[in-house]
């Protein structure tokens, strides 16, 4: 390709971020946009079925039949997150396979929190309340990325993402309006899963590693901090509202802000956890190998099944 | 209890038992696509199973919701028949189940909507779209894993081997099932026998697996008595409301 016309596609990708038209994936785009844009998909991908995990170890054991049916079928979305979210990666010519080796390799990340246990019945409520809820912040605000069909992809996931939020959180208030007991199991859960959200927003700006490039390509829209600072403001309240405490002294309404100040976040921890030394990294993994080892040979009977029907339509 | 809350209470625990099995698959599935057709199947035996098991309570009269009778009862009341409560085993045992299963739910359901009991053919006819769908998909199942590789086609078989014992309490009715077959609440179920041998016999042609002779026929289940499994599966099932009694969730 001569130098000219590189400049001329670049000059045309340029243009078209600047004027808010999404990226396709017929069109071109620079390399290092479509590794990122891939490293971000299938990460979210990932993200939403190794999170099957963590409320999946309660479907079984779900205080009542109603309950049960709803988190079932949260699960289920969520396998269907991940079945979007891989399909619309694979516009970018890598697949499903290929994207999950990098996984089981340890090249490809999920999201931090989902190597946190699920210890009682109130972790199912803090995940959907605290976890869902600052997913949502987030992928909101990817409705508007510059990569098409990640943005589609995002407008289903959120619509979706607001009831789970909705459901955790009724969830945390039937709990906290309880038995003591049953309080102090919503509280329990507030305090280990808190700190671990507003971790799932990443570094700060300034040390994030991907952000200054993605915002430029308007692949990602807003900082990790301004969405971090929307999760808190928005979820305060609502604590308030049924009578937990967010396990944050430094906490306190900023007047002149107009938005809460709070502690800062254990970044060694934040670290510890993404290098793979969480308490259930190498759990949620092996879970994950595990499942596809043992569907092997299932996945092989469909191809062979396939391939025989082939070959006697073929002969007849 | 009266017949027909009983015989409520029995289709509730068939579906409770199976719902509960199949949700163990989710994120443990094969692939993806698959671990949402499972929790798929699993939703609709769940809500099968509420809706039976509050009408068993309303019938009952003693103001038992469907969650008191899903977690506040102990195995020898529990009245589902053996095959909907073993373990979910491999993937070709979960399928040689829900197939053998399925074979029969279509067309019981079928006839069950013509119940005499309104209610019961209310349910039935709701449940009766559910279970065409499940027959075509794992019909389908068994005859890909049968007909696909050496490995599948064996498991495939053990998963039908191991069924096979269970199968007789399909066809099965204990004495309230018959009176209410006779007065039209229920469906008598030996009639259904020769339908689904015809079924499952064709299935396991075009799958080139090979029927079992029937030999002998392990039962007990509508007479509450069960395999060791009920109570390990009871033991998931019920930990919270045992654990926390009587609280709101």
């Amino acid at each position: 390709m001569s130098e000219s016309n590189q400049e001329h596609l670049q000059a045309t990708f340029d243009a078209r971020v600047a004027a808010e038209s999404r990226i396709e994936p017929r069109d071109w785009m620079p390399d290092d946009f479509r590794k990122s844009v891939l490293r971000q998909m299938s990460q979210h991908a990932h993200s939403e079925v190794i999170g099957m995990q963590p409320e999946g170890n309660w479907i079984t054991r779900a205080p009542t039949l109603h309950r049960k049916t709803i988190l079932m079928a949260k699960v289920q979305d969520e396998a269907g997150h991940g079945l979007y979210l891989y399909s619309a990666a694979e516009t970018l010519g890598t697949s499903r396979d290929d994207m999950i080796a990098a996984l089981h390799a340890g090249k490809a990340k999920y999201a931090s929190i989902f190597n946190y246990p699920s210890l009682t019945w109130a972790d199912i409520g803090a995940i959907g309340w605290l976890v869902d809820g600052a997913a949502i912040v987030n992928q909101v605000s990817l409705q508007r990325t510059s990569y098409g069909p990640y943005a589609r992809a995002m407008v289903r996931i959120c619509k979706e993402e607001s009831f789970h939020q909705r459901q955790g959180y009724q969830i945390m208030m039937v709990l906290a309006r309880g038995s003591e007991e049953q309080k102090a199991m919503a509280q329990d859960a507030l305090n280990r899963w808190w700190w671990p959200s507003l971790m799932m927003f990443g570094p700060h700006d300034a040390e994030s590693a991907h952000s200054a490039k993605s915002m430029q390509w308007k692949l990602k829209r807003e900082s990790n901090d301004t969405l971090r600072q929307r999760f808190v403001d928005q979820t305060i309240p609502q604590a308030e509202l049924i009578g937990l405490t967010v396990p944050d002294p430094d906490l306190k309404w900023n007047e002149e802000r107009g938005a809460y100040d709070f502690g800062e976040i254990d970044w060694e921890e934040f670290m510890q956890v993404i290098s793979g030394n969480g308490p259930c990294n190498k759990q949620r993994l092996d879970h994950h190998i595990a499942a596809k080892e043992n569907g092997q040979w299932v996945r092989d009977a469909m191809a062979a099944y396939e391939e025989k029907r082939r070959a006697r339509r073929e002969a007849a | 209890m009266n017949d027909t809350s009983k015989f409520a209470l029995a289709l509730g625990d068939d579906a409770l038992t199976m719902g509960q099995r199949l949700s163990e698959w989710i994120s443990h599935g094969p692939f993806l696509e698959e671990d949402i057709a499972l929790a798929n199947v699993a939703l609709d035996f769940m809500g099968r199973a509420r809706m039976f098991l509050s009408y068993a309570g309303e019938l009952e009269g003693e103001g038992r919701s469907e969650d008191d009778l899903a977690f506040l009862r102990d195995t020898r009341e529990f009245t589902n028949l053996l095959m909907f409560e073993l373990p979910i085993g491999d993937f070709g045992q979960t399928i040689a189940r829900q197939y053998l299963v399925d074979a029969f739910e279509a067309p019981y359901f079928e006839a069950l909507c013509n119940s005499k009991d309104e209610t019961i053919a209310a349910i039935a006819a709701k449940v009766v779209k559910e279970c065409r769908y499940h027959l075509r998909r794992s019909r389908d199942w068994v005859i890909r894993l049968g007909d696909g590789t050496e490995e599948s086609h064996q498991r495939m078989q053990d998963g039908i081997y191991e069924m096979w014992p269970y199968v007789a309490e399909l066809f099965e009715m204990p004495e309230y099932e018959t009176r209410l077959a006779e007065q039209g609440i229920a469906v008598d179920r030996d009639v259904l026998r020769a339908g689904w041998e015809k079924e499952v016999m064709a299935t396991l042609a075009e799958a080139t697996l090979s029927a079992p002779q029937d030999g002998h026929a392990i039962r007990g289940g509508r007479e509450g008595v069960h395999t060791e499994h009920l109570g390990f599966l009871l033991s998931d099932l019920q930990f919270m409301q045992r654990a926390y009694p009587g609280l709101e969730w």
